[in-house]
This record gives C-alpha cells, structure tokens and sequence, in this order.
C-alpha cells in the first residue's frame, strides 16, 4: 500500500497543517483542474448574479433599479466574465484534470508552467472584480470599442481594468495552449496514435491552435490600447488632428474574436462527443469526418471575423466574402450535429443525466447555430445587429452550447474527479429547470430583438411592446438561477454522504475510467498500452467482460512525480504587480514606472529559480 | 518571456522520457510558441504598414531613417544566428572552448543590436521624433521597440547560458538547452529580415 495511505497519526497531522501550502504549491494537473474549476465557478455565479440585476433592471420600463452608470458596469462585467472567467476556465478545468488522463499520461508536459497559468488566471479574474469595489468596474463593453474605451470618453480608471485584466488573462491563456499543445502531440501513450484520441482529446488541441494564432492578436491589440490610454498616442483616436483609425481596433479584435467563440465552442464539442458513445453504448459515428470538420471549422473560424462588422460600411466585396465564409461554416457544423445524431441513432440509450444535458447542448446548439445562418446574410444582419435579436442568438450558442456541455461534462466526470456520485433525480430537475429556465429567458429576444430592442439599452418607454417579453426573460433567468440551486445543492448533499463512486460508474470507453475514482497522484501504475479507439472498451472486449474488476489503489514506489514549487504562484504574482504599476502614476516620462519594474524583477527571479529547481521527485517521497 | 519560462520548466527533466514524437517537449513548445509569435508580430507589422504614411506632423521616414547604422545591425544579427549555430555545434560536440567562444560572440552581438537601438531612440528622440509625435512614430516605436525587447531577452537568456557554459554546465546531452535558446534566436532574426526591409527600406521613398 501507499505510504500516502498507511501514515502514522504524526505524520497525518503535519499533512492536514500543510493542506493551504500542498494547494498553493501543487503542480498535479488534478489539482490545478480542481482550482481552474473552483475559481471559474464562483466567477461564473458572480457573472451569474450581475445577469440577474441585468434582468430586474429590464423587468419594467422606465425602471430605475440601478444606476446607468452601474448597469454600463454590469453588462460589461457579465460579458468579460462569462467569456473569460467561466466558460474558457471551466473548460480548462476539463483540460487539466483529463487531457493527461485521455491520453495516458501521468501529467502534462510542463507542470509548474500550467500552475502558473492557474495563478495568473485566477489574480487576472479577482484583479477585474476588485474594480467593483472601487466602483470602476469595465464599462465599455466587453468588446471594447474604440473610441468608448479612448481615455477622452472613459477617463476613470475602468477600462483601464479591463485592458489590463484581459491583458494578464491573455498570458495564462497563451501559457497553457503551448502547454497542452506540447502535451497532447508528445505524451500520448503507447500506442495512443493521434486517430486513436479520444474526440475531446481532439478538440483540445484544435482549441489550443485557436488560442495560440489568436491571442497574441489581442495582445497586440491591448497593447495598442494601453499605449493610448497610459502613454498618450493616437492608434485608435482620429480626433485631435490625430489620424488614428477606430476600425483598426474593431479588425484586430475580431480577428482574435471570432476564433475565440470557437475557443469557447470546440471544447463543448468535445464533451459531447465522449458522452454520447457512453450512454449510446456504440461507438462516435463518424470519428474522422468528426474530426477534419473540427479542424475545419477552426481554419475558416479565421476568415470570417468581419461579418462583426457589416454595420461599419465595409463595402459590397468584403460584406459578400465574410458572407460567404461565414456561411460555409454551417457545412462542418451540420456534418457533427448529423454524427451526433447519428451516434445516437439506433444505440441502447441510457438516460443519466450527463445525456440529458449532451442532448439538450444538441438541440439548443442548432437553434443557435440557425440564427447565426440569419446574422451571415449581411442586409438581414444590418437589421438586426446591436438589438436583442443578437442577445438570443450568443446566448443559445454560448449558453445552449457551451454551458449545457460543460454542465453534461460536470456530470459526467465528476465521479471520477470527487469519488461521490451526484444524486441523478436532483440532476434531472436542474437539466429541466435549466432547460425552460434558458427558453422563456432567452427565446422572447429573437422577439423583442427584431421589434427593434437594442442590446445594452439601459431602459426603455412603456408602449413600444418590449414589456411582456422582458418580463418572461426576467423569470426565465430566476428559473435558471434556480436550476444552479438545485446543482449546489446536490454537490453539497452528496459531498460527504452521497454513493461512493466506483471506478467505472457508466461503462467508460476512455482511459480514465480504468483508474480508481479519484485517480492516485501518478494517475497510471504502469503506462497504458492502447490498440485502438474507445481502448477501454476494446480492453473489456479483450477480457471478455462487460466490467472490468475494480482497480486497487497502488503503492506509487519508483513513480517520478513533479515536485511542489511556489515560484509558478510568485511568478504570477509579478506579473499582476507588472500590470498595476501601468496603473498607477509613475514619476517619469518611462512608460514604466518603479511598480512595473518591481513586478518584472520578481517574475523574472521567479522565472530563474524555477530553472534551477530540480523537477522531479520520487512519488513515495512526498510529504 | 514565455519562451524563458518554458526553456526553464524541464531544463532538469529525466532524459528517459517518453514522447510521442521524436523531439523533446521543450522543443515542440518552442516551436508551438514560435507559431505563436507570428501572429504577434504579423499583427505588429500589419500596424505600421497602416500608418507609416501618418506624419503630416513631425519627421517622415526619408528625413530621419539611418539606414547605414541599421544596415551595421542588421549585419551583426544575421552573423550572430550564424554564431549561435557554431556554438551550438560546439555544445553538440562537447568542445566547451568552441562553445563559449562562439556563444561570447553571439551574446556580444546581441548587445550590439540592443545598443544600436537604444542609441537609434535616443537619436530620433533628439531630432523631434517622441513615441506620439505621429503615428509612424508610435507605430515604428511600437514595433521595433518590441523586437528589440525580444532581442534583449533573448541576449539574456543566452547570457543566462553562457555563465552555464563557462562554468561547464552544459555538456553534450544538455545540448539542447542552448538548441531551444538557438531556435528563439533565429526566430527573432527572421522577424528583423522582415522588419528591416519593410519598414526601412520601403519606407524611404515615402
């Protein structure tokens, strides 16, 4: 047995002592799962609650629940925070905690350098909500448009959270694509070649090409931003005699931005993909065509970012390119949803809640991906762009798609990450209320959209017919929030006292469920041997058994582990000081002042004890 | 800085490990983070190219550019890939004479690059050329400004490797800390063959 098991009642205690520093310091790609997931989800019940004072603002016309000023606050914040606080962290936490387990490795290929893309992140996040406390929280919208987002038109200091944050959420974002890039095309297991990865495997990497051709162009764009708010230029100010160009801004956005709702879409995709094989009990239909259409969705994901942009007057060529691109897109889509379908067609259906909500992603995902068909025809965009009509269409693609798949694989995996079963009845109730909750909130403002609402509106006059709807989507958002009570609560009933989770609750095609739930710190005894897809089931199939025995936990002696190190959270830490003291006055002309430096100076010292910190350790060593 | 951190994380990984592909992790990142850099730097140029016309006020690129001193650092850059490929040899070869000569060269080259940079500011600065005087020149300092911070780290990093070197931490299995350093080197190389022409030379008839 483990030593980690058998440990005398001293050793336990000093264990339990140490509990804050094992967290802070880990470098488990579990672990880091585990905060990633933690952290994005109260970000995500904050996003959550700004929605719902969104919602009770709009309950009425002529309604005065907040200030102007404070719901400029509010619709910026839910943006920026459901995009870059939950969705892709929440994905991430699905990336972390099983990429290594997919694809048979014990962790990923630069451990300490994905600690600190967690830490980054999670400073980034509380570093953007920290500006509610000084009542300065981004209001620009969370694209940012210049000149809105110019130092003339927003001189207090709340874009220049907003900048600043996306600009240190960019880095953990950029930190983690070379990580799992690296880590998905060179640690797979034996035999795991890359038409044998499990499709969320697949779609990881996809995602992570997205990330890294993407963001350093919003790097450069939030760079440009900085230069023009902190050190007075003019890239996006043509007033003042100065020749800036407010377009630059809103092409190089989008050029990052349009691949970005991929980034958020592709791994739901993923998720989707190894639910439906498992509760369809026959393999994903399709697996190759499901894969090259991915890919290509992600290619021409980069050649339709203007078709933001048909309000701007971009003339007839560019409106008939971006039209047409965009539209192709549907031909790669469609070809997944038919392989979903497919997959599921004529399967031995099991009906868990995982399914319940992979099934609901599907259809609420088409409803989306129907009336972003309207938005590529450009003069039908120039009618309803800027109004509700745009609200319901990301919201049945980000939330319809991408939220219920995350919920679908919070379901599924969470036996495996926690070792408890979720209570399926609560499940079910919170798929349903979550499902009517999304429709009555969401689908009046196809409605409303095309009466003529226009989104971000502060409030409107009684008369105009924009009453009844908003007061549906108000209720529909509680029905919502109740649904993620029910979820909370069904986390919190099963925690301690919910059924012990045995290693392969659903009949699992993939390799983490071969593994005892929760897997042991080194994941695998002894590196799996794959053969072909779905490898558990061929397993299965090769020993003749519809279950395999239930794997014991075993001693990790001989297991080389990556050691614990506090430099990824001090690097982080640097990086955060880095982007405050652009913040702050600085007391010479130096773009830079001394609080930068400070915070270059400690990531850097950071950066070179972490190269001279031996990087391995013998599992049985630890504690 | 990314590609320092990502040098740093395995520099003391087990050379036993399994990969899938037959290159170790550090240099499939440095490539991945290569493809990364494109697309900063793309964006970068994309930039200037804009607004290199945009000097109704202040100096243009005809009145100020000094090509004769850029062209002396363009020189010195190029030769330095060549420098930082014999030390590399060197490295390979377990010839540490070779390899810290050839890697003093290389650092000296960058510190060459970065001095006639600060010195080119400096001299733009004095001439009426500030970082918002126009837009050519935010655009240019931006731009350039960035490569050359990418020089500079680079320089350090390589600096980082030649006190390794000297005091004969790098023998030939450890090769390939120098080869990744190597290959942010002549990545950032390639984007000066790009930048040198595009904005100095076909700046110069406008």
């Amino acid at each position: 047995m483990a030593t980690t098991v058998l440990e005398p009642a001293h050793a336990v205690a000093t264990h339990k002592r140490s509990v804050l520093v094992e967290w802070l310091t880990t470098v488990d790609h579990k672990k880091v799962g585990i905060l990633y997931g933690a952290s994005a989800f109260i970000f995500f019940l904050m996003g959550g609650i700004e929605a719902l004072i969104i919602r009770l603002q709009l309950v009425r016309p002529d309604n005065h629940l907040v200030t102007p000023e404070f719901y400029n606050q509010l619709f910026t914040m839910h943006g920026t925070t459901m995009i870059f606080l939950a969705v892709m962290p929440i994905s991430a936490m699905f990336f972390n905690y099983f990429v290594p387990l997919l694809i048979g490795a014990r962790d990923v290929a630069f451990p300490r350098l994905n600690a600190m893309s967690l830490w980054v992140f999670i400073l980034g996040g509380l570093f953007l909500n920290f500006s509610f406390l000084l009542n300065a929280a981004p209001n620009g919208g969370w694209f940012g448009y210049a000149p809105l987002s110019a130092r003339q038109f927003a001189p207090q200091m709340n874009m220049d959270f907003w900048m600043l944050g996306l600009q240190t959420l960019g880095i953990a974002s950029l930190a983690a694509g070379v990580n799992f890039f690296t880590t998905i095309l060179n640690m797979r297991t034996h035999g795991m070649t890359l038409m044998r990865m499990p499709m969320f495997v697949w779609a990881v990497l996809v995602t992570q090409v997205l990330v890294l051709l993407s963001f350093p162009v919003i790097t450069v764009a939030l760079i440009m931003l900085t230069a023009d708010r902190t050190f007075g230029s003019h890239f996006f100010n043509m007033t003042s005699g100065a020749a800036g160009d407010p377009m630059l801004w809103q092409h190089l956005f989008w050029v990052f931005g349009h691949p970005e709702v991929y980034i958020l879409i592709l791994p739901a995709f993923g998720i989707v993909s190894e639910i439906l094989p498992v509760f369809a009990r026959k393999p994903l239909f399709g697996y190759s065509a499901m894969v090259f259409s991915m890919a290509l969705i992600a290619f021409l994901g980069f050649g339709v970012w203007s078709h933001h942009m048909f309000a701007t007057g971009m003339g007839p060529i560019a409106d008939s390119f971006f039209s047409l691109a965009t539209m192709l897109i549907a031909i790669p889509t469609g070809v997944k949803i038919f392989n979903w379908i497919g997959t599921l067609w004529g399967g031995s259906i099991q009906f868990k809640t995982p399914l319940y909500f992979a099934v609901g992603f599907i259809a609420m995902f088409i409803m989306g991906g129907l009336s972003g068909v309207m938005h590529a025809v450009a003069p039908a965009d120039l009618q309803q762009t800027d109004t509700y009509f745009v609200v319901a269409h990301f919201h049945y693609v980000l939330f319809g798609g991408s939220i219920f798949a995350l919920t679908a694989g919070a379901y599924y995996w969470w036996p495996k990450m926690f070792g408890r079963m979720l209570n399926e009845t609560l499940g079910k109730v919170h798929f349903w209320l979550m499902l009517i909750g999304f429709n009555v909130t969401f689908f009046p403002m196809h409605f409303v959209g095309l009466l003529g609402m226009p989104r971000r509106v502060y409030t409107y006059p009684a008369g105009l017919g924009f009453e009844q709807y908003n007061q549906l989507s108000t209720i529909g958002a509680f029905v919502l929030a109740l649904g993620f009570l029910v979820f909370i609560y069904n986390v919190l009933s099963t925690w301690r006292n919910g059924a012990q989770a045995p290693a392969d609750p659903w009949g699992g095609a993939t390799l983490e469920w071969s593994i005892p739930s929760p897997p042991q710190e080194w994941n695998f005894p002894t590196e799996p041997v794959v053969t072909d897809k779905d490898a558990l089931w061929v397993m299965k199939r090769a020993a003749g058994v519809r279950e395999l025995p239930e794997p014991q936990p075993v001693s990790g002696k001989g297991i080389h582990m990556p050691s614990p190190s506090w430099w990824p959270l001090v690097a982080a830490c640097g990086i955060l000081i880095f982007m405050i003291g652009i913040m702050v006055k600085r007391p010479w002309a130096f773009p830079f002042g001394p609080i930068s430096m400070l915070g270059f100076a400690i990531t850097a010292f950071a950066v070179l004890k972490w190269s001279y910190q031996p990087v391995d350790h013998a599992a049985t060593s630890h504690h | 800085m990314t590609a320092a951190v990502l040098d740093h994380d395995a520099a003391h990984a087990p050379e036993e490990h399994h990969t899938s592909f037959p290159v170790d992790n550090r240099k499939m990142a440095i490539w991945t983070f290569i493809g990364s850099e494109c697309m900063f730097f793309a964006s970068l140029i994309s930039t200037f190219v804009i607004y290199r016309d945009s000097h109704a006020k202040g100096p243009g690129p005809k009145e100020i550019f000094e090509v004769p001193l850029v062209t002396a650092g363009t020189a010195v850059l190029l030769f330095s890939s060549f420098f930082v490929v014999m030390a590399l040899n060197g490295a390979q070869q377990g010839d540490r004479k070779k390899l810290i000569t050839w890697l003093s060269l290389t650092v000296l080259c960058g510190c060459f690059f970065v001095g006639m940079q600060v010195y080119e500011f400096t001299h733009f600065y004095h001439e009426g050329m500030r970082y918002t005087t126009n837009l050519f020149a935010t655009s240019f300092f931006t731009l350039t400004g960035f490569h050359g911070t990418h020089v500079a780290i680079g320089t350090l990093w390589l600096g980082t490797l030649l006190k390794d070197a000297i005091k004969g931490r790098i023998p030939p299995k450890k090769a390939l800390n120098l080869e990744i350093a190597a290959l942010y080197w002549h990545f950032v190389d390639v984007v000066w063959i790009i930048i040198f022409p595009v904005v100095y030379l076909m700046s110069l008839g406008r």
